[in-house]
């Protein structure tokens, strides 16, 4: 039994081929992470099939899809903020199609690897540093001690503050990563009761399956809110490194 | 063998504990934002957004906890 809830994340090969002595494999984690992408580019690129003033229905979705990208940039950001607008719309996009297609039935959640999101995660806090360095200078580093602080507090300041801007990378991937987790484990959980039950008395079998459709649209809420959230704290992380403070 | 996966198992429970300040701190946080709204109701579409994001990263301390357990049992 403990088995069955986390039998659902095991990555299983489907294809490999050998590159120069290592092994390079199409795993179901990266077909449903091709599947999703593919699934964004579909979107966008159909929705614009027909480019008009006044959009019809697919245009205006993708271009509602754009305008709350921008608005949310420019919102934390500020105007420096619009050059960022496609690789803000990237990250929301490919996690809330990856988290949202987790949900189908017989799919794969690749965002509830911690592998997937610790490399979004570094690849964020690198994006910082890389923004801060080269717009700033050495004077990135005053983000670590604030305005104001008394001097006797400040290398206390300056030890939490660091921890807690290296902590950054660490919290992104792990909150994205935990939610998708604990969310398939307890739809799973659900799902093996109503199999349990449905042997024996097959009417209580209703009960937990009425429960498992309220966590799935539960699950589906998360799966897009997650995203947003990444989204979100990206946009802060840049905004400190974009403007200091 | 027995013991040690008797003792993982207390680990993991112990871990678990730290949910109970995520509780609270949920709590907390949803009964500010319904006071406010009950103080004010125009405010309400001004912090529907900040709710949200609030909401997801207490969640996240509970995750935490939950990460935790799970490394306990299946890592160490």
């Amino acid at each position: 039994m403990a088995l069955n809830p986390l039998h659902q994340f095991e990555i299983h090969e489907l294809a490999s081929f050998n590159l120069a002595g290592t092994e390079i494999a199409l795993t179901n984690q990266s077909l449903w992470m091709i599947i999703s992408t593919v699934t964004i580019m579909l979107f966008l690129t159909l929705g614009l099939r027909k480019k008009q003033l006044v959009p019809g229905k697919m245009q205006s979705v993708v271009e509602l899809s754009y305008e709350f990208i921008k608005d949310l940039t420019t919102s934390t950001t500020g105007p420096k903020g619009l050059k960022f607008v496609p690789l803000i719309f990237t990250i929301f996009f490919f996690i809330a199609a990856n988290n949202a297609l987790g949900m189908l039935p017989g799919s794969y959640a690749s965002t509830s690897q911690i592998s997937v999101t610790f490399a979004m995660g570094i690849s964020v806090f690198a994006l910082v540093w890389v923004i801060g360095l080269y717009s700033h200078g050495l004077k990135f580093f005053k983000l670590f001690a604030p305005e104001g602080t008394p001097l006797l507090l400040m290398p206390l300041i300056v030890i939490l503050e660091l921890i807690s801007f290296f902590a950054r990378p660490c919290t992104l991937a792990v909150r994205l990563a935990a939610n998708m987790i604990a969310g398939h484990i307890l739809l799973k959980v659900f799902a093996s009761f109503a199999v349990m039950l449905a042997g024996w008395m097959a009417v209580t079998a209703v009960l937990p399956a009425g429960i498992l459709l309220g966590i799935m649209a539960l699950e589906l809420m998360v799966a897009f809110l997650q995203a947003y959230i990444f989204t979100i704290l990206t946009c802060v992380y840049l905004n400190d490194a974009i403007n200091l403070h | 063998m027995e013991l040690t996966l008797g003792l993982k198992a207390i680990g993991a429970g112990l871990a678990c504990l730290g949910m109970i300040g995520a509780g609270l701190g949920l709590g907390n946080l949803v009964g500010k934002y319904f006071e406010s709204i009950a103080r004010q109701p125009e405010a309400e579409d001004k912090l529907k957004g900040m709710f949200f994001i609030g909401l997801a990263i207490v969640e996240a301390i509970a995750l935490f906890a939950f990460t935790v357990a799970m490394i306990i049992i299946f890592v160490l």
